[in-house]
This record gives C-alpha cells, structure tokens and sequence, in this order.
C-alpha cells in the first residue's frame, strides 16, 4: 500500500500529532515501506482461524465492583503541566 | 573494592551472607562504578542515596541474620518501569520531569527481596529500537569493541542501558522489558544473560505501556543463576495486572540441576534464514553439539509461520502502541507546548515530545486501527499470532525446549541501520515470535564472531515452564564457559 500526502496527513491529524507539509513526502515513503512490508501476511490463507485475544489462556479476573482508592487528587495532580484548584487545566475549549 | 564489581550476584549474596564484605561496601563500589561508566551513557537516572540508605537497612538485616532473597543486591532498573518519586522517562521526551507517585509492582517485589536501586537505565524511546539510539536522553554506547576497531557499537535494545550497565560490571542485575526481543537481543550483543519470562509472569502494572499484549519484564544479569534468582524475586501474582497469572512462583534456583539428561531440544528449520551469519550457524551447531554432550536428544521441528511473525508484530505492536501512548497529551504529565486550542496543543506537544520511531509507530497504529483498514491489517495480524502459537504447541508435543540463536548478527555500529527501519526491526527475527506466542525465552552468551564480539544463544521453553528453560540454559553457559569481557 502506497500512501499518499493526504493520507497521511490524515493519520497525522488522527494521531494527534502534527507533522509539517514539509515532511510529509518522506513520512509517506516510510510508512508505505512498513505498509508493504508488513502486508506480506496476505499470503497467508487464515480463513476460519480465530485471532488471537489473549496469548495466555485464562478467564478474566473478576472482583467485587467497590471503590479501592481515592482521595489522592494531590498525587494525581503533582505532574501536571498545568493544575489549578484542584483541576488539569486545558486551552479554553467552549467559546 | 573493585572485585566486589566482578562476583555475580550470587556469589554477592553469599559474601553477604557469610560476612565477608558489607552491603554498603558492596553499593559503594557499585556507585564507583556507575560513576566511572559514564561515559556509556547507561543511566539516564543515578540514585547513590536509595542505593546507601537500602545498603544500610540490608546491614542491619544481614546482622539480624533477617536476610531476605536480594537482600543488599545492586542493581539497574530501566528506565520504563515507575519508580516512586525518582524521575521515570521511558526514554522520551514528552515524560520530561515526570515522577511517579506509585511503585511499579515488579520494583516493589524487588524493594521487598530487599535489593539496592542504583539507578535508572537509558532505553530506546518507550521500548521501540533494537539499538538503544532513538532515546531522547542519546544513544548508550556498548562497553565493548569490535577487535581492531575503536568505534562505539549499539549494546542492543531497547534495554540497552540495562545491558550495558550489567556487562561493564556496574550493577549485579538489571530489570528489562521484553515486547520483541529487547531483553534477549541487548543481552546477546552485551555479553550477558536475558531473561524474558512467559506473559503473565511478571506484573505489567506501573509499567510504561508500549504493546500491552506482547510487554513482559524480565531479569538482566551475567550468570543463568543470577537471572533465575532476579526473576524469583520479580514474578508473582498481582491483582493490579488482570493478565498477570495466578501461579505459585517456583524456587527458579533449584531447578539448576545441571541434568538434562533425557531432555529432547527442538531445532526449528525456519530459524535458518538467508543471509545470516555464518558463524551465528556455526555457534548454533556448537550449542547442539554442546547440549549433545549432556544427554538431551535434539529433535528437527517446524514453525512453518516464523517468516510471518516480525510482519505481523509490526501491525500487533505499532497498533497497540497507538492506543496506549495516546495518554500522552499535555495534560496529565510531562511536556506541553502550548497551542491555542486543545487540539493544537495536544499535536504540539505530541510532535515535540516523540522521536522519529515512536511517532512513525503510533501513525502505522493508527492507520491499522484506522475504519475500513482493521479487519485487513490487526485482525489479519492476530490471526497469524494465533497460527504462530499454533506451531508451537505442535512443536512442544515432540520437545520440551527450543534453541535457536537470539540474533543474526552481533552488535551494529552506533549511526548504522538508522536510515532503514525495516533493517532495524530484522534485529528481532528470533525473539519476535516467543513474544506473539507469550513464551518464555533466555539468552546466553555462547562465544564471540570474528570481530571479537559476543554471540548469543536462545533456549525457548513452554508457557510457565521457565524452569526448564533456565536448566538448559544454565547446562549452555557452563559448556560454553564464557569468560569474556568488553
């Protein structure tokens, strides 16, 4: 699969991570080489095999459904960038 | 004190115990030690005060005669793993500055077997490299050089720094993570034991997430006895990892019998890849040869989907990947660049705050996962692992472990294969699969190349049967007898 530049800025924007006109032409090239190289399993028939959902077979834990923590805003809040009262704060999101 | 730099960590262990040095003679001279390595680049994170205040609790211990399994043992931890208040950086620079308030469980398991952090280990960003350069903090150099050649070569990766630190005698063990061969590939360039364990061993709870099915923490160490004694004190059940497995966790050191006699060793066909090193061939002959020699009969077994495997981690990992570093947005913790809107901060600072590698993985993840590309790639991806684990339950009917060579080449220079990433990702052609089929593997140097370099080689076993993976290995490394150093 060769990707395009506008593919690409696609994944970019899904991902989240913002990537200049200027680097898009190499960033397809690598992306179609993994692409390419990684769609060598088409050759491979896999109709009727289950894919794999957990490499270890065993039954999901389960344990009673109550709080077990809490009451650490100040541990959760002591890497923020950015905190204020209490909260992470953000760029202004509603106008 | 420099001698004490050279026991393994057993013999450490007996010293201690016996009265023959004190734990904070032995962490003083593991701090000089760190100190004189610096210019390897091993530590992202140095720690001599954890290191002496947990010195002087294993004395006081060891005087109680209360020593517990590592009590007063040195040792690295990489850096991927959450450290309480000790800078955690997954070798990126988007988690710039960023102290965990909690303890990952598998440090905590070791802070309770009593060893002595000596500090953080450089890494490959978030664990994705075969070569220790796409860290942030820049690339570890390997204490060792090719013969003739004063170029500093890559220790492996992603846990190269831990690799290092253990082969240049500046720590008894280091921790590693493994999610396609980034404890075992690191080990056989350095010289040194890497133990990935079966999934579910060791809890991933506190450890940064790179690719949550495949990641496995393992033991770093220079002797089979060593890793199985790190592993002891590493592996056990934890509620706060529900793929952690509820299994007692064996005494790792007495499984070391030395007899295999009886033992039926699989040698898989597909391992024979064009192009490899010749001498990487010759060694795995010797190894059979080796294993011949104490009792175990070799049997010829098929994999037939191994050519498959580094394809089908190359959708498994970058797309879980994706998934697990989209935490990283300027929030919570670590960089932020500022934008003007929410979203423009967050691609700011993602695009500042990842390295190449990284963000070209989180992009194929993101493609793969993307609508009308899932069913073609991650689902096609894990029907594969499924046949890939399929070979190996037909394999281990007619064997109990597997060797194979852990690499397929020995260390690379530093700068090299940087422009290739598919060259790059070859590095794992070995280990890849034990990680898609969740198996336990170990790494053991086994001699050196041509260039003077060290060569690995990899005993796989059956899921949770790292006792007779490290027996083995423990009967290889004594027959292999590699007493080289970088």
């Amino acid at each position: 699969m060769a990707l395009d530049r506008d593919t690409v800025r696609n994944i970019a924007t899904l991902a989240r991570i913002r990537v200049e006109d200027n680097e898009l032409d190499a960033l397809a090239g690598e992306l179609s080489n993994i692409l390419t190289f990684v769609e060598q399993l088409n050759e491979v028939d896999t109709k009727g095999v289950e894919p794999m959902t957990s490499v270890v077979a065993m039954q999901l834990p389960r344990r009673p459904d109550e709080v077990t923590d809490g009451n650490i805003q100040n541990k959760i809040l002591a890497n923020a960038p950015e905190g204020t009262r209490g909260f992470f704060a953000v760029p202004k999101v509603v106008e | 004190m420099s001698t004490l730099t050279e026991l393994s960590l057993a013999d450490a262990r007996d010293g201690l115990r016996a009265k023959k040095f004190s734990a904070r003679e032995l962490a003083e001279a593991h701090i000089a030690a760190v100190t004189r390595i610096k210019p390897l680049n091993a530590f992202i994170t140095e720690t001599p005060d954890a290191a002496l205040e947990g010195a002087a609790e294993a004395d006081r211990r060891l005087a109680k005669g209360e020593a517990r399994a590592m009590e007063g043992l040195p040792i690295a931890i990489k850096d991927l793993f959450c450290t309480e208040g000790v800078l955690t950086t997954a070798g990126s620079h988007i988690l710039d500055g960023f102290k965990p308030p909690y303890e990952s469980t598998v440090t905590a398991n070791l802070w309770k077997a009593g060893a002595v952090m000596l500090g953080k280990t450089n890494m490959d960003e978030f664990a994705m490299g075969s070569s220790n350069m796409t860290s942030y903090h820049g690339p570890v150099e390997s204490p060792w050089r090719r013969r003739g050649d004063n170029r500093p070569l890559v220790p492996g990766g992603s846990s190269g720094g831990s690799a290092a630190a253990v082969a240049a005698r500046a720590a008894l063990g280091a921790t590693g993570t493994d999610t396609g061969g980034s404890i075992r590939q690191p080990a056989a360039f350095s010289g040194i034991v890497g133990m990935k364990p079966t999934y579910g061993r060791c809890s991933r709870w506190g450890i940064v997430a790179f690719a949550s099915s495949l990641d496995q923490a393992g033991p770093m160490t220079r002797t089979v006895r060593d890793a199985a004694i790190m592993l002891g004190a590493m592996a056990g059940h934890d509620p706060k990892d529900s793929t952690s497995v509820d299994r007692p966790v064996p005494d790792y050191e007495k499984a070391l019998t030395g007899n295999v006699r009886g033992l039926k060793i699989g040698i898989p066909k597909e391992y024979r890849v064009d192009g490899m090193n010749p001498e990487i061939d010759r060694l795995w002959e010797q190894g059979i040869a080796w294993l011949k020699a104490a009792g175990v009969e070799t049997v010829a077994i098929s994999l037939p989907h191994t050519k498959y495997a580094l394809p089908a981690y190359y959708i498994v990992a970058p797309a879980e990947a994706s998934s697990n570093l989209a935490r990283y947005d300027g929030v919570r913790y670590g960089l932020r660049v500022p934008g003007g809107t929410l979203d423009e901060m967050y691609e700011k600072t993602r695009a500042a705050g990842f390295g190449k590698e990284v963000r070209r993985r989180v992009m194929i993840g993101t493609y793969v996962l993307s609508a009308g590309y899932y069913d073609a790639y991650y689902n096609k991806a894990r029907q594969i692992r499924t046949l890939i684990a399929r070979d190996f339950a037909e394999a281990y009917r007619k064997c109990d472990v597997i060797l194979t060579p852990t690499s397929p080449n020995t260390a690379f220079a530093v700068g090299e294969k940087m422009d290739d990433p598919i060259a790059m990702y070859l590095n794992d052609v070995f280990t890849v699969p034990g990680n898609l089929a969740g198996l336990p593997g170990i790494s053991v140097p086994a001699g050196l190349g041509g260039d003077g370099l060290p060569l690995g080689l990899q005993v796989l076993g059956r899921a949770f049967d790292e006792e007779t993976v490290l027996r083995v290995a423990e009967v290889l490394e004594r027959a292999a007898d590699f007493k080289h150093k970088p």
